[in-house]
């Protein structure tokens, strides 16, 4: 189910503005990663690329090498949507589809495949709203509209519907950021609960998170403004917020900067 | 364990998928003219028109089976729904270019001195002379008037329902300048007619219904109000509140402050959403046929007597069934769109620059 | 900013709500309408001047408003009460009749074969341009490169500037000539079909007439569309590709559906303008009081264009007649409109409910 992400030598830009410059990861099948660092480091753009959302803005390109168990994602001859089926995303922003029931919205990516069973879409829904730690709170109403759940509500909707689809690799674009605090722990144990089945890469502001959540985490920062996001190190979590090895990292966990 | 059918499902190594090559869509395009060449010519059963069109439909299907074949249903879907969205555009664009081509090669025949400086007065049909300058006359009058009428009663009325208008007064005068956008100008014509010419006009007329150039005006004003009101409402919305809350901290009255500040900030965005409606006003046609009566003599006065407008001008050249009649109504009709054109375009320009919608 | 005075509040211009901080400026001026309550005692402001500049300024204001209102009901009226002395003396039903003979001698009018005229030609217009007009929205507002989508929609801007005269003499001179090979190879190919039926002339036609429409009314379907596709919020659009959406299924899921409501009103805008269209239709059609299915033979009247063509000899019943039409229209349109609005309206509190 879960697979490895592997990085190497990845640039990626917005028209001529260089974001990122010269990545280099390897994320391990069934691990969590954390990626932190400065706003404008990068650290979204690089998540971005992973599973070629960076190419959707208008001038944006990725150049180097993104491999999924040693298949490039940027092979030309590779399908864009095959790619995203198998690398999902979960954003900054819950973005339920507004039109949509719950129901709808989770079994939006089966519909797409071409599922059109109801009972098969009826068990697909059931057990990704599970894993989701959502089904508990919805299954009285799932057709009701998936914009009246809570902000928190709203996240674990999004997550149902990104696992719906049995990817191999979840992205995290800071998912807790617009959330509250209880919110943020419920997509926090939800997170933990679903490293047994895949990749799982998140962006985080919040270095408490990471460290919660995380078995490795890489730290990207910049130079200048206007400089390209590098990555800085990258360890076994518990490394980087207590020995780190680069002194860049230790001034930031510790806040002396960023 | 996987939900999907075997060939949507996208496990290891699969990640690739067969591509259409860049030259299937090219090759699909030529079988496909070729085809319905073959069968339309062949047949017997039509033009080359017949042969692009059915070529265009061959080209859709065959590059559907195509891409159906290679790359599967959902792609096929897909390439096919972004060739009908583009076929969308280029199936604008063909009236579009006729119009504007007929339109500049038909028009210059007769844009001469003459033209803009002569009226229909006395022409006759086998007469190639004869000019718009009293429909010109008529026009500018008109919407002149209609101008003076709608500008301050709209600026006013956007003015109360931004800066006073409460409840449900407001809302209903809202709700309804939207649908009065919708009036056809038709009706705005029959009203005035009812109205001012069938009953006040007589009144000063010796009980004569009387046509003229200002139950024109006061038609298009009926057409401009709605449009003045809505843009000039949209504009003053956009001036924030801290200007005006600046103001009222100075001991301003609103009143003054509305005036000097408020409208000052908004201005560019009002004058914008009048040129586009005087431009609307214009080349309405329906109305002033109604009411304006409609002469072939210059007249300068629009409150007595029948006037023309450049519309209506092109309206009646247009059914008239002299020769020269043709060349009249086309060299108007440029005319026509060059004022609205350059009313609109003028207009867009100026909202270009304006501050507060950028 | 927001710092009321509370010895204002209750007497502030607009009263409590969104706008009190823009009440409470007010309050803060000597001659706003501010301090009618007159506190009595110890005050030494000036009161509010019941006949100042600013009550002046507020009823010049509040009658231009009402003057919309004024207007909407004067057309109902002065329409309703110039049609009346015609529609006494029809001696037909006005609804069913489908004759147009309105003189002083003996007038025999009735609607039926203008109003299904009317709504034939604007449905068949509609039918054409709006999935067009869906069509070069979607491709303004997902599918072309930025700078072409900028000047194509100046260009249909334009397009939807230039008079509906200008069409009707591009139709009648220009566009009648492809229309009619056309209708003669329909004729000849398809006369089985009642709707391409008849043994000519053809040319000035219904079809004629609506696909002019059809062309006029694109630009107003597209534009609409355009802006309620671009508003689709980045992150539904986001969210779908994620899924792997292809760039039509994101459209579908996410584009679509976000934008139905705008896209209805729309097109019942973009009807009401079809049905209203006169000149357009008065130059283009041959003008014939036939109820017929068939769309390539010459005839074709609307409500408007038997206004515009009828008008110059009609007599006082004959005005009166076409003045009863002109209601029928006034509320056809109406209706169309006030939908078209309350469409707009619940759509509004559905984004602000959304955002």
């Amino acid at each position: 189910m879960a697979k490895r992400v592997e990085a190497t030598n990845v640039n990626a830009y917005y028209g001529s503005f260089k974001a990122i410059e010269d990545v280099n990861i390897v994320v391990e099948p069934k691990t969590v990663t954390a990626l932190i660092g400065p706003s404008g480091c990068g650290k979204s753009t690089f998540l971005r690329s992973i599973n070629r959302m960076h190419e959707v803005l208008p001038n944006a390109r990725v150049e180097g090498t993104l491999t999924l168990d040693q298949e490039n994602i940027y092979d030309k001859h590779v399908d864009v949507t095959a790619v995203r089926r198998l690398i999902g995303m979960v954003f900054q922003r819950p973005n339920p589809f507004p039109t949509m029931s719950i129901f709808d919205n989770v079994v939006a990516g089966l519909k797409l495949n071409g599922v059109n069973k109801k009972a098969v879409l009826q068990e697909a829904a059931e057990k990704s709203l599970r894993s989701a730690n959502l089904w508990d709170e919805v299954k009285d109403r799932l057709d009701k509209p998936g914009a009246g759940l809570s902000g928190g509500q709203q996240q674990r909707l999004c997550i149902a519907r990104t696992i719906a689809v049995e990817p191999q690799v979840v992205l995290m674009d800071e998912p807790c950021s617009a959330l509250d605090p209880i919110s943020t722990l419920a997509i926090e144990d939800l997170i933990f609960k679903l490293k047994d089945r895949f990749t799982i890469i998140i962006v985080t502001h919040n270095m408490q998170q990471a460290a919660r959540v995380s078995d490795r985490t890489a730290f990207f920062s910049i130079e200048r403004t206007g400089d390209p996001g590098r990555l800085i190190e990258y360890d076994d979590t518990q490394k980087i917020f207590s020995n780190p090895s680069v002194k860049k990292t230790e001034d930031y966990i510790t806040g002396r900067f960023g | 364990m996987t939900l999907l059918a075997p060939e949507q499902d996208v496990t290891a190594g699969s990640l690739h998928t067969k591509r259409l090559p860049a030259w299937a869509a090219l090759a699909t395009a030529v079988v496909a003219l070729a085809l319905s060449a073959a069968l339309v010519l062949g047949t017997g059963i039509g033009n080359w028109v017949l042969v692009v069109v059915l070529g265009a439909v061959l080209y859709l299907i065959g590059f559907w089976l195509a891409a159906n074949a290679v790359e599967g249903p959902r792609s096929a879907r897909n390439r096919t729904w972004s060739a009908l969205i583009h076929s969308a555009c280029v199936l604008a664009i063909l009236p579009l270019a006729s119009v504007t081509w007929t339109l500049i090669s038909n028009g210059i025949n007769r844009l001469d001195g003459n033209f803009f400086l002569t009226s229909m007065n006395n022409i006759g049909a086998r007469d190639a002379n004869g000019g718009a300058y009293h429909a010109i006359v008529g026009t500018l009058e008109q919407v002149g008037i209609a101008a003076l009428i709608t500008i301050p009663l709209g600026v006013l009325g956007a003015i109360y329902l931004v800066e006073y208008g409460r409840g449900k007064l407001s809302l209903a005068i809202r709700f309804f300048v939207d649908v009065m956008t919708g009036i056809p100008s038709i009706v705005a014509g029959l009203f005035v007619l009812a109205f001012w010419v069938l009953i006040v006009s007589p009144l000063f007329n010796n009980g004569q219904p009387q046509y003229s150039g200002f139950a024109a005006a006061l038609a298009l004003s009926v057409l401009m109000l709605p449009t003045i009101v809505r843009s000039t409402e949209e504009m003053l919305r956009l001036v924030p509140a801290p200007l005006r809350e600046g103001a009222y901290a100075l001991g301003v009255p609103k009143w003054k402050t509305i005036l000097r500040i408020v409208i000052p900030t908004a201005l560019p965005g009002i004058v914008t959403g009048i040129m586009l409606s005087i431009a609307r006003a214009a080349g309405e046609t329906a109305p002033v046929l109604l009411v304006a009566g409609g002469t072939a003599a210059i007249n300068f006065n629009p409150f007595e007597n029948n006037q023309s407008s450049l519309s209506l001008f092109v309206f009646s050249q247009a059914t008239d069934s002299s020769r020269f009649s043709p060349d009249r109504a086309w060299t108007a009709a440029l005319t026509l769109v060059a004022l609205v054109l350059i009313l609109t375009i003028a207009a867009k320009l100026l909202a270009r620059r304006n501050r507060l919608t950028r | 900013m927001g710092d009321t005075p509370p010895r204002s509040v209750d007497a502030s211009a607009g009263g409590p709500g969104a706008h009190s901080t823009r009440a409470a400026g007010a309050a803060a001026s000597s001659d706003g309408p501010t301090d009618n309550n007159g506190r009595g005692g110890g005050s030494s402001l000036p009161r509010a001047k019941a006949f100042g500049a600013e009550p002046a300024f507020r009823g010049l204001t509040q009658a231009s408003g009402i003057m919309v209102l004024v207007i909407i009901v004067a057309i109902a009226v002065f329409l309703i009460s110039e049609a009346i002395p015609a529609l006494r003396a029809n001696q037909e039903n006005f609804f069913t009749f489908n004759e147009w003979h309105a003189q002083s001698s003996d007038p025999r009018f009735g609607i039926a074969a203008i109003v299904f005229g009317t709504v034939l030609s604007a449905v068949i217009a509609l039918v054409v341009a709006v999935p067009i007009a869906l069509g070069i929205a979607l491709f303004l507002s997902h599918y072309a490169h930025r700078r072409i989508a900028t000047w194509l929609g100046f260009v249909i801007d334009l397009l939807a500037a230039v008079p509906s005269v200008v069409f009707g003499l591009w139709g009648r001179s220009v566009f009648i000539e492809p229309v009619r090979d056309f209708s003669v190879w329909l004729n000849h190919y398809f006369s089985w079909i009642p709707l391409f039926g008849g043994n000519g002339p053809f040319g000035n036609s219904i079809l004629l007439g609506s696909l002019v429409l059809a062309i006029m009314v694109l630009p107003i379907v597209t534009s609409l569309s355009r802006e309620v596709f671009m508003q689709t919020p980045k992150q539904n659009e986001e969210a779908a590709l994620a899924l792997g959406a292809t760039k039509w299924e994101m459209v579908r899921t996410a584009v679509l559906p976000y934008g139905r409501p705008g896209v209805i009103a729309a097109v019942m805008l973009g009807l009401g303008r079809a049905l209203g269209e006169t000149i357009a239709l008065a130059m283009t059609l041959g003008s014939s009081f036939i109820i017929t299915a068939n769309v390539i033979q010459n005839g074709g009247v609307t409500i408007a264009s038997n206004i515009a063509n009828g008008f110059g000899e009609a007599d006082d019943i004959g005005r009166g007649a076409l003045i009863a039409s002109g209601l029928v229209l006034f509320t056809i349109t109406l209706v169309v409109n006030m939908i078209a609005r309350v469409i707009i309206y619940r759509r509004r509190e559905f984004t602000d409910v959304a955002a």
